[in-house]
Parts: C-alpha cells; structure tokens; sequence
C-alpha cells in the first residue's frame, strides 16, 4: 500500500521516493480498481449501513409500558436524530390518524374549544431545541449499579428541535378563567396518561408540538401532538395529546402520586419536583470502548439542566483531584442539550474521567455521595450525581 | 409543601400572565359540545370533582379483582414478578426495602378510581363501567384494610375516604444539596 503522505513516520525522504513511485502508477492506471455507479435516488433517506447505533431495549414483561434509550455515545452535536430518541410508554404507541385528531381545551374556560391539526398549523408557530430527560434517568447510578455505557446510564435523554405553539396561545383562545391554578392534559394512549402542571408554567414556555426535527413528530414520540414542558421531567411532556382541561387544583393523578414522587429516607416523599438538575455525562472515551494506545484523544460529551443555560463544564482525568475547564462547542441554549470537548493526552496509566457542569442559576453538579447522604437510596427519580469512567491500562474504558 | 401552599406560591405571577393569554381570540377552532367533552370520559380530582354517578361494593368488586386483576397483581393483591403490588407495605416506608402500595403510599382514593377506570385492566384499559370502578376500587381498598369487606363505594363517600400515608408528602425543597467545588487535594 502507498504511504500517506500525513503519515507521522513518513520521513521526507521516503516520501519523495514512495510519491514518484505513486504518480508513475496513476499514469498507467493498471493498479485502480474499476469504478462502478453508485446507488440510485430514494424518496426517504436511510443512513449508511455501516451505521449500527440503535436504542437500547432492556428485556420486560411488559415491552408496551418500557423505556428504550438513546446511544449517546455514537451520538455528534446536541440533536438526537428521532429514530434514536429514547422512549418510554405506559400502554403502548397509538396508531393515530391526524386527520381525525383533535385537541379539546376546556375546563375552567371562558370558550371551550376544538382545534383539529390543519388548526393547530394555521397559528404563528415556534422552533426551540430542548432536552427531554426521565425523571428516573441515571437512577442506577444513585443505587449503586452504575449504568455500563453512556447509554444504558444516561440514555433516557434526548434533545430536539420541537415546532409547535405555545399552550398560552391556545390559553389564551378559550380565556382562562381567574379561577384557573392548573391544568390537566391528558394523552389520547390506550391509558389516557395524565399529569397536572401548574398553570404558571402552561402560560410560560410549554409548547403544543407537532414537530421534530425538521419533520412531524415519531409516532413514539406523541405523533400527532404533544406537549413539551422544558426542562421538567419526562413524564410531564405528555404524548399523542388529546386533551387539556384547565383546573383550580392539582388532580394528583397516579403518575404524581405513586410513581414520580421521591421517598426520603425519614419516610416522606417528596412530589411535584418537576425540574431536572444539572447534569453531564463524558461520552467518549466511556464505558465500552477502547483507547488505541496512548496518544491525543478528544474527551467530549453533553450537559444539560432544567433550570437553565449551561454556563460550564469542568472535566477531570485524575479521579477529581484536579478539574479542567472543557471547551462549550455549537449552541449553547437554555433547557438543551450542551456539547463539550476537550483535547486530552493519554500516557497509558490508570485514569478516571469525569465531567461537573454549571448552569447560569449557579447550580453545580453534586457527587453521588453528596446526593446519597441526603436523600438516600430509596428516592431515584432526579438524580444528577456526577459520572465516572475507569480507562485501564489496556485501554479498555468501563464503568468501574 | 402542602397543596394549598403550592397553590399560593402559584398566584402571584398569574395577574402579569392573564394579560397576555387574554389577548383577542383568532377564530380559529370551533366551539367544544358537551359530546366531545363526554368523549374523554372522567378526570377526578380528590376532593371528588370529576367523579361520575355510580356505586360499587367490595364484594362486586372481589369478583371483578379476580376476573380481570390477579391475574398480575395477584389474589391478595401481592404483586407477581414485574407486576407491582397493590396491597400491604405499610410501615415501611422508612425502612431500607419499602414496599410502596395504595394502602402504604397512595394519598388519595381518589387517584385510586382514576387510575383503574383510565388505565386498568392492563390489556383491556377503559373497558370498566362506573359502577365496576367503584366495586374494584372498592375492593383493593378492602385488600389494604382500609375498608370492610361489605363496604358500598359511591361519588359521595369515595372522596371522603382517609388513605393512611395521606400526609407523606412534602413539596420540593431544592436546592436541598450544596456540590462542594473545592479540589479534592
């Protein structure tokens, strides 16, 4: 094979005798081989098949009321392509026909009103990237079975474009009435999922969302409709939306009641903790791969918090002896996800990564010892402890 | 946080809001009926608003929990594998292994009628009638010993019911962690 001539071990001389030697070949043209017509047009396109990345589906009995997850590591920038957004549904994906889907708003009202999709359309409309996160993401790693791979860690976040329009737009509609503290929506699933959101938040920045990246909605992603509620747990982003009745009290359904609540280690149990914290996760080098032998290599990975715009992420390679600022790269965008880099030279010992991010509200990344020692065990929604990865003398990158 | 608190936190930002969603409507959409309303059947909310007509007994309702319930959840309402338990738990909820169940945890009856009549049975979810609700419901709150076997369910008496870990929540306290940022060295 003829050198390159970015070969590192390529001396000047040898590639002055290797390079007359390729031109001579070129000329002749005997050692090409024959080139064929690539492939035809398509009408939707479909990545390479060298490209493997697919959601993580871990076994259940009940794979309608599962979770799949993102591959975070095989992931570049901040946008989750959709196919590979991660999922998590209580009864299964609706096969919904959107010309037969509408959007009730009634309650506490002054108009109740109907809004078929081809209506939802006709109203100005509103593009933001924001990260959707579970509630019950990295929540193995507060209980002590630190998630193997970035995936099966952090994989319960995404991060999209979302096009739709505001829910105070639609508010605003049918006129809420004074009496008005919240509101109910409700998903048009097999078992009509439902939270309550407080009204404040429904009149700030909720969007009623029909697109994703460019193009409608996935089916499991909510197509037709569905809300998105930046920054705040998954759950509250309710899919295949169908219904929102604007109330005077939390309906404490069983989604904020039983499940998405928070067990202290007294006993009580913490509710209505809708934002997600700051969190950051490396995602190469990490778990499951290898380093070719030392040399430079980019560690980078992604932040992100409910709260706001991510301000900084600090990355350290010594188990947290020493931190290092990381380079923010592309957008920076409040309630999305952040990317990071930061060029790193391996020497082939034993090393720990980790990443810590900051938010513009202040807000830093805690240890998991930090979280444990006041909230326990017991209560794993929410957990935003910092992540590390163990790269061994063999190159070989896990989770311990 | 009691919910009243919540609430109050909530008001005051509301007035500077109305005035943006009070903005003159588009005309676009059309006017909801009392059909399409119907059609999205019923949302309770615990002090009973929502809550349908009807009523069930806990003896209807054993012999619904047998046809349609144990068969996941179990005869007792233990839970079988994956499938989570619905009775017992209670005392354990500050213990290193909790079992969190509606007579453990759940705050309200209420929830308890909404969920089974939205999302229950699992494969067949909106299939029971009111009245079937309230015997269910009825039934897993006999299982919890928090009803008698012959306890009658209805709108009136459902949202008086007290659940035992009624007053086992708190609102939300973060920042409850400082991150120290010192370094470690």
């Amino acid at each position: 094979m003829t050198p390159l001539p970015d070969d590192p071990a390529l001396t000047r001389r040898s590639f002055l005798t290797s390079g007359a030697a390729s031109v001579g070949a070129l000329v002749v043209g005997a050692t090409e081989p024959p080139r064929r017509l690539g492939a035809p047009r398509r009408p939707y396109g479909e990545r390479s098949p060298h490209e493997t990345a697919t959601r993580y589906l871990r076994p259940t009995a009940t794979p309608d009321t599962a979770s799949s997850r993102t591959p975070l590591q095989a992931l570049y920038g901040i946008i989750t392509p959709s196919a590979l957004h991660f999922e998590r549904h209580q009864s299964g994906v609706p096969d919904i026909d959107p010309a037969h889907h509408e959007l009730l708003l009634d309650g506490l009202v002054d108009r109740p009103l109907v809004f078929t999709m081809e209506d939802l359309r006709r109203f100005p409309s509103k593009s933001q990237i924001r990260f959707i996160e579970c509630a019950g993401n990295t929540s193995e790693d507060q209980v002590g079975r630190p998630g193997i791979d970035p995936q099966r860690s952090h994989g319960l976040m995404s991060c999209s474009e979302w096009t739709g329009v505001p829910l105070r737009t639609l508010l605003g509609e049918a006129g809420v009435s004074p009496r008005a503290r919240w509101v109910l929506a409700e998903g048009a699933d097999a078992s009509r999922h439902a939270r309550s959101l407080p009204l404040e938040k429904a009149l700030d920045d909720v969007l009623v969302a029909y697109g994703q990246n460019g193009e409608a909605l996935r089916p499991e992603q909510g197509y037709p409709l569905r809300l998105i509620v930046p920054g705040w747990e998954g759950n509250t982003n309710i899919k295949w939306l169908g219904h929102v009745r604007v109330v005077d009290q939390p309906y404490m359904t069983r989604d904020e009641t039983a499940s998405y609540t928070d067990l202290m280690p007294d006993g009580k149990a913490r509710w209505f903790t809708f934002l997600m914290d700051p969190k950051s996760v490396i995602t190469r080098p990490a778990g499951g791969q290898t380093l070719q032998g030392p040399g430079c290599y980019e560690i980078t990975g992604l932040a992100w918090s409910g709260r706001g715009t991510i301000r900084r992420v600090e990355v350290s390679t010594d188990g947290g002896e020493s931190w290092e600022d990381a380079r923010l790269t592309g957008a920076v965008l409040p309630k999305a996800a952040t990317r990071f880099s930061l060029a790193w030279r391996w020497d082939g010992a034993t090393a720990t990564l980790q990443s810590r991010c900051t938010d513009d509200t202040g807000a830093t990344q805690p240890t998991r010892e930090e979280v444990v020692a006041v909230r326990g065990l017991n209560g794993t929604d929410h957990y935003n402890g910092i992540k590390a990865w163990y790269v061994h003398r063999d190159g070989s990158v896990r989770h311990e | 946080m009691s919910r009243a608190a919540v609430i109050a936190a909530l008001a005051v930002p509301l007035l500077s809001a109305f005035a943006v969603a009070q903005a003159p409507p588009s005309g676009i959409g059309r006017a909801a009926t009392p059909a399409d309303i119907r059609a999205w059947g019923a949302s309770v909310a615990p002090d009973g608003t929502g809550l349908p007509a009807g009523r069930g007994t806990a003896a209807q309702g054993q012999r619904l929990y047998g046809a349609d319930c144990a068969g996941c959840h179990g005869d007792r309402g233990q839970g079988i594998g994956e499938y989570p338990p619905l009775a017992g738990g209670q005392g354990t909820l500050a213990s290193a292994q909790p079992v969190q169940t509606v007579g453990s945890y759940w705050p309200y009856a209420t929830t308890v009628w909404d969920y089974i009549h939205r999302a229950m049975p699992y494969e067949r979810p909106g299939t029971l009638t009111v009245d079937q609700t309230y015997a269910v419901t009825a039934y897993v709150l006999h299982l919890n010993g928090i009803l008698p076997a012959d306890a009658i369910l209805d709108d009136r008496t459902l949202p008086r019911v007290r659940m035992p870990n009624r007053d086992g929540f708190v609102g939300d306290p973060r920042p409850d962690i400082v991150a120290h940022r010192h370094q470690r060295r």
